[in-house]
């Protein structure tokens, strides 16, 4: 396979800026992230070691492997709304017992563990990752249960989640539930719907109606031990299967039981020893735009995720503007689809062909988004360009190979769509915090409203407020600036997460290997294409 | 005897038996090899898989008890079914049986060493003492207690001068000999050296001599063919002693010069020829500051320190005692022999001198023998070793040679340096601390130097010493095995690593002076920030914390591991067996064990439980259930290594349980007896407080 060439000019003006951009996102992501990590701030972290437990993070470290890594989703849930940033739940990919689960631990430290909808969204992503995958899931329960005053936005869609514990569990996808404390009402079905659960003695409690709600429906007094606690349930009533000695105790036995799995994954290992790209990832920092309105050459990301810098280019003449091709990922055999412009026609049809390769060959697709979405305009639209769009969109619809997606640039339009957008279900998707997403730029956005505006004027015969027209179309963008922001996006779980552009290649490495947990099968089954 | 051949003879035997085990049985076999001879290896208790057992020919297992290789039927019985013409009975074991040798000779079978007859001379210190009075040889005053009664023994002590030696008539080396500074110590001193001396030997017999003040302890190897030809290979001073065990050996001595050594040698060889001596033999002296020597006792056999005397001499002392036993004269004169250099052996013992001496058990995880000019190392161990409490614990000597004295002690200084023994303490520091010592240097040592200068005193430095770059290797190489181990994940994925970064990976060791904490963070597959932080034991005055920028540049599963520190390349060479980790580096030995995420939960330690410091035998109880004992009182002695150790109480109560009998095998950590505390006087209690019929 060729290894792709660089032409990445580090002492360049635009390579500079693009750096310092990156570089202050990146600091701004520090501190985002050192804020979830800090949970419920030092009172409540403190009260929660008086108590003599762990913190959710200390859980999580114990439970996972030496050394084993860990891939983080939805860090930033809850991003710019008024929920605890990261929504006090943390949920990711790691290793146990050298089995790769999807691990969910309750944040106690912040109202309780109590759920949010965010928390809610965030849960239901990471069950969403279990099933796709073929991952065994470890909760870490601790939790209050519902945030009351939000009920509404959680009942109803809460419930989801107790029917998909026993769906997993039917296709044989396990669930380890060790609880550490509450898990109460509703939230008592979630030990109650998994395979094995472990309580922790004196720490767990889990019951439908907790001593207050028992008195009132019943008039019995009872105590919260006797009602729910580890003893009771793992010596009288049965829900609980192991009885941890503390909470030490029952991260080990939660190991223990996924080291008895013999968990298989079902993927093909890796074809081939990995080789390191050639190019410093460093630069990759200068290479994506800090302004995704200036576009950069996609070859020179590509050229700096993959093994030894070697693509096999696809149709390199064709639809130039969506690169195509076959390459190695951590030994992993991937097929490659990455936007260099907007989408034309032939970029389309190429696009759409290239998938149907990929499946095929049961292989993996990476989508590298920078697109600012479908050319437009009376000629393209003359040829067809609807058409063409809906063959792309068609072909990654009904693409059964796992899609993993990076948004390394702008995310506008359909072109999000043809592009394995998070719709499209790509099996994990991280974005670049230079990303923007919308259905279009704030500008073009504003504009268009604008224009509305004025030919409404005309129509009603009044005149038009200038001024307030400037205003109107300044505020619009600014919101739209705002929403399409990357920490937004990100905040409202439209992805798994920001990384730092220097890490994309080990966070798909880690995707990769996830994905091949599950058979990895592509389809000769598409909807009718539209010729 | 058969005359010798024009070949070099040879024609008696071409397959020679090895009584023994360790490293002189894989000495001997090299040199057999080397004559183009088989070898016969003979093995007991535990050491089917030795190196002595499969670098010979051919072996036999002798039983399955240690003592079978004291067993002289078996060893004979083992010669005959391997088809061996002699027996070379190496040193300890069977060498100076003068019963095996008569019935060496009786089965046909040529034994290595003196004719029985004398060797029974020799056996008898008291008569070989008698002798070199006699031959003009001058003695340490003193007496042999057979037949004399407690009151006796005393004031023929009394009449002789405290400080007094005991020793066992029987055997040699160290075992059963005790310094005995005044009267009140005599019984004690007695008792114990007879039990140590009937153990070892099976013959309790004391000798009582006065004790010179510090003297050197020289000694001369003679060599003496069936012909009737004495020579002697100059002397060899083994004045550094633990336990009145030599662990460093020199050849010259540098407390001798010609006109000395002239006298040595010609009292060595007048004794040799008096009890009609053939083969190798060792003849050794207590040598005061004035010049004055005097004769300690002969040794009928190959000495555990002869190979200086090959070092300086270029002779193959075994090669020279197969050949006398073929019946060839020696093929050279005194006149020959010339002294060539300067060489020095320390033994390396499975010991801790920190705890006086205390022999040590385990895996030796840790093993890698240095390759140097100059430097020979005679081990009797591989990696992975079982030390047990059966045998000796040697492990290895060490023998540098320089063209000078000084050449030779920096040449052994840099062997034990770059020698990686671990996983079990080894005497290896405080070797490298007394080679190092000025005494020593100047060549200015006594057989008392240890008692004045207690390891505590020498080993001082290497408490302070700084283990974080020793840590980051056992951490590293920890990481890489993990790494090793088949996983889910493709391989060049950051060990640990995290798109939300919280604590960085942590990998905690127990180490003798407190609590290494290491933890890192890997930016790549193979790069690493570090921070070591050292606590003292109980995790209180948590030290400053060191970073260190680590590179591992390689790593094998032989534990071999290369990492660049802070931008330096170094070599690490670490053992694991279980939770210990035994971390070579910088010619340094850093201990540790690991600790594990969970604790495992076993039942604490019992409350007053005085456990065996070590895997050995129960040679005495000594206390009873009921009895007050104050702190220090001792409770149970316990023989391992050879060497008797005894279990103190560590606080003052009574005893509540003894779990042990004599004779019964112990673990280490296994309680053997129980003390509770004396309990609180309290008053009677007051009559009106009970409430009439209870109780």
């Amino acid at each position: 396979m060729q290894v792709l060439p660089t032409h990445v000019d580090v002492r360049s003006a635009t390579y500079a800026r693009n750096r310092d951009y990156f570089l202050a996102r990146l600091e701004e992501l520090e501190r985002a992230l050192a804020e979830v990590n800090a949970a419920g701030g030092s009172k409540y972290v403190e009260r929660h070691r008086r108590r003599g437990k762990l913190l959710a993070r200390e859980r999580l470290e114990l439970l996972l492997d030496r050394d084993a890594p860990f891939l983080e989703i939805g860090a930033l849930a809850a991003w710019g709304t008024d929920f605890a940033l990261g929504a006090s739940v943390i949920c990711g990919v790691g290793v146990v017992s050298g089995v790769e689960c999807v691990v969910v631990a309750n944040e106690p430290t912040i109202k309780g563990g109590s759920i949010n909808p965010y928390g809610q969204r965030k849960v239901a992503r990471a069950m969403e990752i279990c099933r796709d995958n073929r991952l065994p899931m470890i909760n870490l329960t601790e939790s209050g249960g519902a945030d009351l005053p939000h009920q509404a936005e959680l009942f109803v869609p809460g419930g989801g989640m107790f029917r998909e514990l026993t769906r997993r569990s039917a296709e044989g996808i396990p669930t380890i539930c060790l609880v550490f404390g509450s898990s109460t009402a509703g939230g008592a079905y979630i030990p109650g719907m998994s395979d094995y659960v472990v309580m922790v003695k004196e720490g767990a409690r889990v019951f439908l109606g907790g001593p207050p709600l028992v008195k009132m429906a019943i008039h019995e007094e009872s105590s919260e031990e006797e009602l729910g606690g580890a003893e009771m349930h793992s010596r009288v009533s049965g829900v609980s299967d192991y009885l941890a000695e503390d909470e030490l105790d029952a991260l080990r036995l939660g190991r223990e039981i996924v080291a008895q799995l013999g968990w298989r994954k079902l993927g093909p290992p890796p074809s081939a020893a990995a080789e390191e790209p050639r190019y410093d990832v460093e630069e990759l920092l200068g290479i994506a735009s800090a302004d995704v309105r200036q576009p950069f050459e996609v070859r020179e990301v590509i050229a700096r995720l993959v093994d030894g810098s070697r693509f096999h280019e696809f149709k390199a003449t064709y639809g130039t503007t969506l690169v195509t091709g076959f390459a190695r990922l951590h030994g992993y055999a991937v097929g490659v689809v990455a936007n260099n412009g907007v989408i034309f026609s032939e970029s389309a049809q190429k696009g759409a062909q290239f998938i149907q390769l990929c499946n095929q060959l049961d292989r993996p697709i990476l989508f590298l988004q920078n697109v600012t979405g479908f050319m437009v305009g009376r000629r393209y639209e003359e040829r067809g360009i609807i058409k063409d769009g809906a063959k792309m969109i068609n072909a990654v619809s009904n693409s059964t190979v796992p899609h993993l997606t990076v948004m390394i640039g702008a995310s506008y339009g359909a072109g999000n769509y043809a592009m394995s957008g998070r719709a499209y279900k790509p099996r994990f998707l991280f974005t670049w915090p230079n990303h923007k997403i919308a259905v279009m730029g704030p500008e073009q956005l504003a504009g268009v409203l604008s224009i509305v505006r004025r030919q409404a004027a005309e129509r009603a015969g009044v005149p038009f407020d200038e001024a307030r027209d400037e205003r109107l179309r300044r505020a619009v963008e600014k919101q739209i600036e705002n929403e399409s922001y990357a920490f937004y996006a990100s905040g409202q779980l439209w992805d798994d997460g920001i990384i730092d552009p220097r890490d994309t290649r080990t966070v798909l490495g880690l995707a990769l290997s996830a994905v091949h947990s599950a058979p990895v099968a592509g389809t000769a089954r598409y909807g009718v294409f539209r010729m | 005897m058969a005359a010798p051949g024009e070949d070099g003879g040879g024609e008696r035997f071409d397959r020679v038996l090895i009584a023994n085990r360790g490293e002189i049985a894989r000495r001997i076999v090299r040199t057999l090899h080397r004559m183009g001879l088989g070898s016969v290896a003979v093995y007991a208790g535990g050491d089917r898989d030795a190196p002595h057992v499969a670098e010979a020919d051919v072996a036999v297992r002798l039983g399955a008890a240690p003592e079978a290789y004291l067993d002289p039927q078996a060893v004979i019985a083992a010669a005959r079914a391997a088809g061996a013409g002699a027996i070379h009975p190496g040193y300890g074991f069977l060498a100076e049986n003068a019963a095996f040798a008569e019935r060496c000779a009786a089965a046909g079978l040529v034994f290595v060493g003196p004719p029985p007859e004398a060797l029974r001379r020799l056996g008898d210190k008291v008569a070989a003492k008698a002798l070199a009075a006699e031959l003009g040889v001058p003695v340490i005053d003193g007496f042999a207690t057979a037949g004399l009664e407690p009151p006796a023994i005393g004031r023929r002590a009394e009449e002789l001068g405290y400080p007094l030696l005991v020793k066992a008539a029987a055997g040699g080396g160290g075992t059963g000999m005790r310094r005995v500074a005044a009267a009140a110590e005599l019984d004690g001193a007695l008792a114990a050296a007879a039990r140590e001396a009937e153990s070892a030997f099976g013959d309790g017999a004391l000798l009582i001599e006065r004790l010179l003040d510090a003297p050197r302890h020289v000694e001369v190897q003679i060599l003496a063919d069936a012909g009737g030809r004495v020579l002697h290979l100059f002397e060899r001073d083994c004045s550094l002693q633990r336990r009145h065990q030599k662990i460093v050996e020199e050849c010259p001595s540098p407390a001798v010069d010609a006109p000395l050594r002239r006298r040595l040698g010609a009292a060595a060889v007048a004794l040799a020829r008096a009890v009609g001596y053939a083969g190798a033999g060792t003849v050794e002296f207590l040598l005061q500051g004035d010049g004055s020597f005097f004769f300690l006792e002969m040794n009928p056999r190959l000495q555990v320190e002869h190979p200086v005397t090959e070092a300086v001499t270029g002779l193959d002392l075994v090669r020279l005692q197969i050949e006398i036993a073929q019946g060839l004269p020696l093929p050279f004169d005194q006149d020959d022999l010339e002294l060539d250099g300067h060489a020095i052996e320390a033994r390396l013992y499975a010991e801790d001198p920190a705890r006086d001496f205390l022999p040590a058990g385990g895996t030796l995880a840790l093993w890698a023998e240095p390759e140097l000019p100059g430097l020979r190392v005679d081990a009797g161990v591989e990696r992975g070793a079982e030390i047990g409490p059966h045998y000796d614990p040697l492990l290895a000597k060490v023998i540098a040679w320089g063209r000078h004295r000084e050449e030779a002690r920096r040449r052994l200084r840099r062997g034990l340096a770059q020698l990686a023994a671990g996983g079990i303490a080894t005497n290896r520091d405080l070797l490298l601390a007394l080679i190092d010592h000025d005494a020593f240097r100047r060549g200015d040592v006594d057989v008392a130097f240890l008692e004045r200068h207690p390891p505590a005193e020498l080993l001082a430095a290497e408490d302070d010493a700084d283990w974080a770059a020793h840590a980051v290797a056992a951490a590293l190489y920890l990481c890489h095995r993990r790494r090793q181990r088949p996983g889910p994940l493709p391989a060049g994925i950051p060990p640990g690593w995290r798109n939300n970064p919280w604590r960085p990976q942590e990998q905690i060791f127990e180490h003798r002076a407190g609590r290494l904490v290491v933890r890192y963070r890997a930016s790549a597959a193979d790069r690493f920030s570090c921070e070591v932080t050292a606590t003292q034991p109980g995790g209180e005055g948590a030290g400053e914390a060191r970073t260190i920028a680590a590179r591992l540049l390689a790593a094998d599963a032989g534990g071999e591991l290369i990492a660049e520190l802070d931008g330096v390349r170094r070599r690490f060479r670490l053992g694991l067996a279980g939770r210990r980790l035994a971390v070579h580096g910088d010619g340094r030995v850093c201990e540790l064990m690991r600790v594990p995420r969970f604790p495992s939960r076993r039942a604490p330690a019992l409350a007053g439980g005085c456990a065996a410091p070590m895997t050995g035998k129960v040679t005495a109880v000594l206390v009873a259930p009921g009895d007050r004992v104050a702190a220090g009182t001792p409770l149970v002695a316990i023989e391992a290594m050879k060497m008797e150790h005894q279990l103190a109480s560590p606080i003052d109560g009574v005893v509540d349980a003894v779990r042990v009998a004599a004779g019964q095998m112990v673990d280490p950590d296994e309680v053997l007896v129980v003390v509770t505390p004396e309990p609180e006087t309290t008053g009677e209690p007051g009559a009106g407080q009970r409430s009439p019929g209870a109780g």
